[in-house]
């Protein structure tokens, strides 16, 4: 069994307006120190495979057809074998 | 003349859609549930707004692989008329019938309002009914409404003329304080290249009757009717 855990990112350069309404309630609490927020979302994935190719393979395929909207998003992953 | 209305779990506009279509307009309408996966004999097909599947993951993500939508596919292929209202549209954006995407509104807050929407291309069969140029005042209800393309696909939508309704101001001057959500180049509707597909924000079927604030909602559903009666695709 595998873990994979999966961070969707909107793309650099575009707006991020939830981010930004977070920096601005950071700094407002005094956290002054921050530079940028950017948000996303993590999704956790339990999932069988042969091995750590097979299992690259099919995340990524995930990713392109439903986790991630190319058009305004990044993904990237983390694979770990699972106890 | 026969129309369909999709029917996904979560959406909230269909019988606003039904009711313009059959009551107002006295056409035939049909609701089309999502599991449908024969949709022949309409002369149109609405994908209405509403909160597809709890907008979970993106909005419209996960109503894209709903099992009609692979019929849509096929129908706007063949040629077929097919609106997207709101949540309709961020379907057809997920499901590759329209380009660009439809993202979290700039100010984060949901917005419901009346907006003035500018005619920008009155050469489709959703505005042909529509003087170049007009003014339409129809409502916004959305929270994610903000139009974004990378400037590629927006030079192409501008050369195609793909741009058909933008937000504007009641005197039908396109200005960045018209804008409520931050769409791109201040778009609230655009058609694929063919013209058989357009996606709008505003909900034309909200205003068609004067009671209502505005009828000019009518003005985009003339247009397909008069399309439709010039002998133009049933499938």
């Amino acid at each position: 069994m595998w873990l994979v855990k999966i961070y969707v990112t909107l793309k650099k350069g575009l707006l991020d307006a939830q981010g930004k309404a977070t920096q601005n309630a950071l700094e407002s609490l005094g956290f002054k120190e921050v530079e940028e927020v950017r948000m996303g979302k993590y999704i956790h994935i339990k999932m069988k495979g042969q091995d750590r190719q097979a299992v690259i393979q099919r995340v990524e395929e995930m990713g392109k057809r439903l986790l991630a909207n190319p058009v305004i998003e990044d993904f990237t992953y983390e694979v770990e074998v699972l106890k | 003349m026969k129309f369909g209305v999709i029917q996904f779990p979560g959406s909230n506009c269909d019988h606003d859609c039904f009711y313009a279509l059959n009551d107002v307009l006295k056409v035939d309408v049909e609701y089309i549930w999502h599991k449908e996966t024969n949709i022949r004999g309409y002369d149109g097909i609405f994908l209405p707004g509403g909160f597809t599947y709890g907008d979970y993951l993106r909005v419209g993500a996960i109503a894209r692989f709903s099992p009609v939508m692979s019929t849509v596919i096929d129908y706007a292929a063949a040629g077929g008329l097919v609106l997207g209202i709101c949540n309709g549209f961020q379907i057809l954006t997920e499901a590759g019938l329209l380009p660009g995407a439809l993202m979290r509104n700039n100010c984060l807050h949901f917005i419901c309002k009346y907006t003035y929407l500018k005619v920008e291309n009155n050469q489709t069969p959703f505005t042909g009914s529509c003087k170049s140029g007009q003014v339409l005042k129809i409502p916004i209800a959305h929270g994610d409404g903000n139009y974004y393309i990378d400037d590629h696909g927006l030079s192409l939508l501008i050369k195609n003329h793909q741009i058909v309704l933008r937000y504007c101001e009641e005197d039908g001057e396109v200005t960045s304080k018209a804008n409520p959500n931050g769409a791109i180049d201040n778009i609230a509707a655009i058609c694929n290249k063919e013209g058989n597909v357009m996606g709008m924000m505003p909900h034309p079927e909200r205003c068609v009757e004067d009671c209502l604030g505005s009828s000019d909602g009518k003005y985009i559903f003339h247009s397909i009717l008069d399309f439709v009666k010039k002998g133009k695709v049933k499938l």
